[in-house]
């Protein structure tokens, strides 16, 4: 059975589930590629990967909530990652982050109304030798200001003004 | 494959090797400051010099002064360049020939260096971790062909409780202990998990043996597996580690291939094949019974011990389960015996741990040393102290659920015991400096939001007592505080780490208790002058 969109992506996740037999202790490794192929995981997505891997929705709802890896809303265009770890923080990196939220108007976890910026924090990237971090688009840049910070995003932020 | 194939690998890889080698960092510190570029860089300028036949550019592991890169090492000569950027590398290139040139040069006999012992981390800079051969040439795979031809499981075992290594993920349980238990217990399916779950904030030294060294944590957890009589490995690596999930799954490939892994390995009957499962961003999941139900494909929340994973573990099987660091440390103790590594360290905990020392420090970087070695030699000689003429108040040690070490101790050994004397522990090594700007009520206050945030919500100490005692170190930073909220705070503190579930809960509390012994009077300073006076009128 095909999803009723014709959306190719549900073949590839489809494919993804076929490498592991469909196992159901393979959930998370599915949610995984689900999240890469969509950018989220909406409830039509969780529905598709709890038929396939017959499991209860609510199980599926329940992991996909449980671990902060998994985003349940679109995410921006771009994203910003401050790394609150502990050698960034005695470092400045709650400054770095203040700054951007002001810049942004947006709080850590949300994304600006024009869908150009999700603002994120990480626990530790485990970048503290070049403390503080900040990861732009999925590329870690080492010691970082708010100055710095500020001047990446306001590039984002100023497209479809 | 058999010893002879190995050997013959290993030569070719000694024959082909130039006469000069450029070492490029290419662990995930560096690679932020783009040591990739300089890479390409460097092998464009040894082309265009005409060098391609007597000098190699080979990308390795981490270099370990991480402050200063993008690292690159020259051999002969055990040269060092620090913070080197693409358009040095012509520059470079010629300094083979022709030494004393402008360029940024690391000092390789600084302390920082020379106090390491390096046994887990002996390969890390050295060998490039994405070539099996380069593995295979440090006497890789050495160690799981001596376990499979000439020990019995049995002999193994007792080679590890001789070795006196102790778990590294941060409790310290000695590993043969573990392993005999798990040898023990019967059953006709067992597991070996490395738990490469690195979650507390400040620690990289899993993350770096990862990228830099992973032959050596699989041929560990191959030798455990013939050990406990398992047949299936589970390494499960943080999603926040990309550049160590990829090494992984090429060094997995690597070793499918060439026979390591799979089935009746050297020829001999024993059968072992590992997959790689990736975390999702919840930090419980270092918990060992929290990690296995990860690897079920379940949430990520703890249950009680007993029983343990050794005797019912992943699906009720027997499962043996060991950190990333602990894991590297198997095949050098195999191949040079038990002895010589119990010789190494305290009387009570052998070998060496490695550290990521980061935080308010001139050097950052990851750092090996052996057991015993006192805060002070590390902090100071090697670290190279505070920067911008600071002074160090404190060192933090075992992340969230460690404690703040004031500087007036920095001439404890690191040992297991001496550390928890102190209020903190081991932990996995996070090292994290702290100087006269720190404020401790406010580092209290960030490592109860970590533990508040990360709360599983199974059990209600943990759950409810984190965002109690949250709200208390917010109302003293705040100064809004009386001293009935502080002598309310140890009360929590108490009751959270005697009652709690997992570790998570039971050392939640650490890093508060820590600071209010040893810096009470920050607290006090941040309590209202009314409170104050009442309290001392009471």
């Amino acid at each position: 059975m095909q999803h009723a969109s014709g959306d190719k992506r549900f073949k590839i996740l489809e494919a993804h589930i076929k490498k592991f037999q469909g196992r159901q202790d393979a959930l998370i490794e599915v949610l995984h590629k689900a999240q890469e192929l969509f950018g989220y995981l909406e409830d039509d997505l969780l529905l598709f990967v709890a038929f396939r891997l017959k499991l209860p929705p609510g199980r599926v709802y329940g992991v996909a909530t449980f671990y902060h890896f998994f985003k349940l809303k679109p995410q921006g265009a771009h994203t910003c990652v401050v790394c609150l770890g502990t050698a960034c923080y005695v470092r400045g990196s709650d400054r770095i982050l203040a700054a951007v939220e002001n810049e942004a108007k947006i709080k850590a976890g949300e994304t600006t109304e024009d869908k150009q910026l999700s603002l994120l924090t990480a626990r530790c990237i485990g970048a503290c030798g070049i403390a503080p971090a900040v990861v732009y688009d999925g590329v870690p840049s080492p010691r970082q200001t708010p100055e710095l910070a500020l001047a990446q995003v306001k590039g984002w932020l100023s497209h479809g003004h | 494959m058999v010893i002879d194939d190995l050997i013959e690998i290993a030569e070719k890889e000694r024959a082909s090797r130039k006469k000069t080698v450029v070492r490029c960092c290419m662990a995930a510190g560096c690679m932020s400051s783009h040591s990739d570029t300089v890479k390409a860089g460097l092998e464009k300028a040894v082309k265009d010099a005409g060098l391609a036949d007597r000098v190699e550019v080979r990308g390795v592991g981490c270099m370990r002064l991480c402050c200063q890169g993008p690292l690159v090492g020259v051999d002969p000569g055990r040269n060092l360049y620090v913070k080197v950027t693409p358009e040095d590398a012509p520059a470079l290139v010629a300094s083979i020939d022709k030494p004393g040139s402008a360029l940024n040069r690391g000092d390789p006999d600084h302390a920082f260096f020379k106090k390491q012992h390096s046994i887990v981390l002996a390969n890390s800079g050295e060998i490039d971790p994405e070539r099996i051969e380069s593995y295979i040439e440090a006497d890789g795979y050495r160690g799981l062909h001596a376990v499979l031809r000439e020990m019995t499981p049995k002999d193994v075992v007792a080679s590890m409780i001789k070795s006196g290594l102790r778990g590294r993920g941060g409790a310290g349980y000695p590993t043969g202990l573990k392993w005999a238990t798990v040898a023990k217990t019967p059953g006709a399916q067992k597991y070996v998990v490395c738990n490469g779950d690195e979650g507390d904030p400040g620690a990289f030294m899993d993350r770096s043996v990862l990228e830099s060294d992973p032959h050596s944590v699989l041929e560990g957890m191959a030798i455990a597996a013939y050990a406990v009589g398992a047949s299936q490995g589970f390494i499960y690596v943080r999603a926040e580690y990309p550049l160590a999930i990829k090494r992984l799954q090429t060094a997995l490939r690597q070793a499918k291939q060439l026979g390591l892994l799979g089935s009746g390995i050297f020829e001999s009957p024993f059968n072992f094949t590992i997959d790689i499962r990736i975390g999702a961003g919840a930090y419980v999941c270092g918990e060992e019974t929290a990690l296995m139900a990860s690897i079920e494909g379940k949430r990520g929340t703890p249950r009680p011990r007993p029983p343990f994973p050794a005797e019912s573990g992943l699906w009720g099987c027997p499962t043996l389960i060991n950190n990333v660091e602990t894991l590297a440390n198997i095949p050098p103790i195999i191949r040079h015996g038990a002895e010589w590594y119990a010789a190494i360290g305290t009387e009570k905990s052998k070998g060496t741990k490695v550290f990521a020392l980061a935080g308010k420090i001139a050097n950052t970087g990851l750092i090996e040393v052996a057991m015993g070695t006192t805060l002070r030699q590390i902090v100071e000689e090697m670290g190279g102290g505070a920067p911008d003429g600071g002074t160090i108040k404190a060192v933090q040690t075992g992340g969230p659920s460690g404690g703040c070490i004031p500087a007036s101790e920095l001439d404890t050994p690191v040992d297991y015991e001496s550390l928890t004397r102190l209020g903190s522990i081991m932990g996995s090594g996070g090292m994290i400096v702290m100087d006269e700007s720190t404020k401790m009520p406010e580092v209290a206050r960030y490592f109860m939001e970590f533990c508040m945030d990360e709360s599983c919500g199974k059990c209600i100490p943990c759950r409810a007592g984190t965002v109690q005692m949250h709200n208390l170190l917010d109302k003293i930073v705040k100064r809004k505080a009386s001293a009935a909220d502080v002598a309310r705070l140890e009360e929590l503190c108490e009751m959270v780490a005697r009652t709690s579930l997992c570790g998570l809960g039971q050392n939640a509390p650490n890093p508060v208790v820590s600071t209010l012994r040893f810096f009470r009077n920050e607290y006090l300073e941040l309590l209202g002058p009314a409170t104050a006076n009442k309290t001392e009128a009471s």
